[in-house]
């Protein structure tokens, strides 16, 4: 708990003092149990739902379900097994791991050396490109989706792994490049400097001193990148389609809703297996992610 | 760092020496053969088999061939393939590249160097996004025998596309202010609690979840039964013991839009808050002390001084919100795919291009969003300028 604790507040010590005129009244204290009760509560019913009985999810409502807590009939594993078989969860889950784990590190790696460059390096025309950086920032991405579609149908990159990584990594660099930048263009004169004078190339210098002390924000990027390319479903669906293959998890999630809008036992272990791996990064490095959330709000 | 030029190195030792090189290119080779299975639709497959057959397995690989057998197997196979191209490949790329420009004079080579750090991302960059945002606002004058036409923009002012664009106002102010005043209100009332870090945890963890998981939740949350069945949806279930009839939520207009919205608000609150949390905590003591002791009370202390000087992160997370907003897709389409008068852009957009083959239209679409962007990135350019010293 200590952990998550320091991990979203910052600093503590400040709020003490804005807080005590107003300690913790009765009213104050049950409105945030409220909210956040409230927040909890569409999730906890499609976690309960997902481990119930199918034939008793349309019949009573999950609450219900909570009450009849220890008789055996209601909870199943089943739902997950179907899911993992029948829906070919199993199979989305593997291609979610292979379009998601390039599509984050390609980015990145791009990104820092480009960011490198544009931060240490001079050339001719850096300022100019970085102004191109920033400026495509907050383009939508859809403008891309109509010309890099044909593009790709020509050179049958369309429903590849390799066609998905270059679209993400793509809509992932204006942010990336530039929140590196800013992270690297703090780093102290000195060290190039130094660096330079020991013979060490741009390559050298980069590897051994740039990259090593650019974790904090290498780390922060990976995770929003993660998540977004994991949770994505627009991206996968124009450029990978909806075949079997293929998909990736919020495609199989999306045709599970399609044709069987009632199939609850089925569409509620689904949706929690998509939560997985999000929620379990999210958890275990929210530290890092909400840095990367702090920097990145330009996008 | 104190330096000693006597020990600078003699040139001969500069840059990284020549193994990386020879490994970098070897595994540029194999890389090259990994993105040749890759790019083939049955390269999982294809592999494995002729892995069986090297070992004399032919059955095995016949059964592949004809997509029975180790299907999982040959999927296992080709993830990590393409684990170790995509993620190795990029590497072994700069890699080679690098090392090759350091055998260049060294004039030459501090000329180069930068262009071989820098040319990925701008390649990238102009072919996926500056060549199609071009080609898409040309896209949208033409029609698709290829003539120039200005039809695809005529028939965004008609009909079911007025309602379109409408929804679409109607989502970027509801949910962004919707969102942006529920973390405003979320961070100022956590901030006064012992227990705050655990509280947001609440509020912050939607944030991970996608938008599809997120509309299978909520979708749970407003199903809806015939009244002659007990409402298993969690909102029905209280509205009829109300004594009031089952509505359905997500299906009826206008009570969809609110309905769809609110999926959007419980994942953006978070966002929110977190930002703005941060910006409350960055207000000076000493400023709230002094003011206290001038006494103001709560409400003006908040109103009159942590929101001015919070302003900038309120426009930032608003901005960003906005933006997010004006692009929603997997919701809507997820939804109903905007069947009921509750279509937006996005969705209306992936529609053209798949179900109604209109591009130009599609285009026309796009471009709307695009413009819709160009203040944020003009005030992104201006305030850039403004700190940059490049």
């Amino acid at each position: 708990m200590a952990v998550s604790a320091n991990a979203v507040t910052g600093t503590k010590a400040k709020s003490r003092f804005w807080r005590a005129p107003m300690l913790e009244s009765l009213p104050l204290r049950l409105s945030v149990i409220v909210i956040c009760f409230l927040w909890t509560l569409p999730t906890a019913g499609l976690l309960v739902t997902s481990f119930r009985n199918p034939q008793l999810i349309t019949k009573t409502g999950w609450w219900e379900g909570l009450l009849n807590l220890f008789q055996p009939d209601q909870w199943t594993l089943q739902n997950y097994g179907n899911v993992l078989g029948g829906e070919n969860m199993g199979t989305a889950f593997l291609n979610s791991l292979i379009v998601t784990i390039p599509s984050t590190v390609i980015p990145i790696t791009i990104a820092a050396f480009a960011a490198y460059a544009f931060a240490w390096i001079p050339f001719r025309g850096r300022g100019v490109l970085f102004i191109v950086v920033v400026a495509l920032l907050v383009v939508p991405l859809q403008m891309a989706l109509i010309p890099i579609l044909k593009i790709y149908s020509g050179a049958s990159l369309y429903g590849t792994f390799l066609g998905i990584w270059l679209a993400h990594t793509a809509f992932g660099l204006p942010l990336a490049i530039f929140l590196l930048y800013n992270f690297m263009s703090q780093l102290p004169r000195d060290l190039f400097e130094s660096a330079a004078i020991d013979g060490a190339s741009a390559f050298q210098t980069f590897i051994r001193l740039v990259l090593p002390l650019s974790v904090p924000a290498l780390g922060a990027f990976a995770i929003f990148q993660f998540l977004w390319v994991w949770n994505d479903l627009l991206v996968a669906l124009v450029f990978l389609g909806p075949g079997k293959d293929v998909q990736v998890m919020p495609t199989a999630l999306y045709n599970m809703i399609g044709p069987r809008g009632g199939a609850w036992h089925l569409l509620t272990a689904g949706a929690f297996l998509t939560m997985i791996v999000p929620l379990g990064v999210f958890l275990a490095l929210q530290r890092a992610f909400v840095r990367g959330i702090l920097a990145g709000s330009v996008k | 760092m104190a330096v000693d030029r006597a020990q600078q190195p003699a040139s001969g030792a500069y840059g990284t020496p020549r193994w990386v090189l020879v490994a970098s290119l070897i595994g540029l080779v194999f890389a090259a053969l990994g993105v040749k299975v890759l790019i083939d639709p049955q390269g999982g497959q294809n592999l494995l088999a002729s892995i069986y057959e090297t070992f004399g397995n032919s059955a095995g690989a016949d059964l592949l061939h004809n997509g029975q057998g180790d299907q999982f197997i040959a999927k296992l196979l080709l993830a990590v393939v393409a684990l170790l191209v995509g993620v190795g490949g990029i590497w072994l790329l700069f890699t080679s590249a690098s090392t090759l420009v350091e055998r260049l004079t060294p004039k030459l080579r501090d000329r180069i160097i930068p262009w071989v750090f820098v040319a990925p991302a701008l390649v990238l960059l102009t072919i996926y996004l500056v060549y199609p945002a071009v080609a898409t606002v040309i896209r949208s004058f033409f029609d698709q025998k290829g003539a120039f036409t200005l039809a695809n923009w005529a028939s965004l002012g008609k009909g079911e596309f007025l309602e379109i664009l409408r929804n679409n106002i109607i989502w970027l102010v509801v949910a962004t202010a919707g969102s942006v005043g529920l973390g405003l209100l979320v961070a100022a009332l956590f901030d006064r609690i012992r227990r705050e870090s655990l509280a947001k945890v609440f509020i912050f963890t939607p944030l991970a979840i996608s938008l599809v998981g997120a509309t299978v939740i909520w979708k749970f949350v407003y199903a809806v039964q015939p009244p002659s069945e007990p409402q298993f949806g969690l909102l029905n279930a209280i509205w009829t013991a109300f004594g009031n009839k089952a509505v359905a939520w997500s299906t009826t207009f206008p009570i969809n839009l609110p309905a769809e919205m609110l999926i959007m608000i419980w994942l953006q609150t978070g966002f929110a808050m977190v930002v703005l949390s941060a910006a409350i905590k960055g207000v000076s003591v000493e400023v709230l002390e002094a003011a206290r002791l001038d006494g103001a009370s709560e409400r003006q202390i908040f109103f009159g001084i942590i929101i001015p000087l919070i302003r900038g992160s309120i426009v930032t997370v608003t901005t960003t919100v906005a933006i997010a907003t004006l692009k929603i897709f997997d919701i809507v389409f997820s939804v109903s795919g905007g069947i009921n008068h509750d279509n937006v852009v996005a969705v209306r957009m992936f529609q053209e291009m798949f179900q109604f083959f209109n591009d130009g239209r599609a285009a026309a679409l796009a471009t709307i969003l695009f413009i819709a962007v160009l203040p944020v990135m003009i005030l992104n350019l201006r305030n850039f300028r403004r700190q940059a010293a490049m």
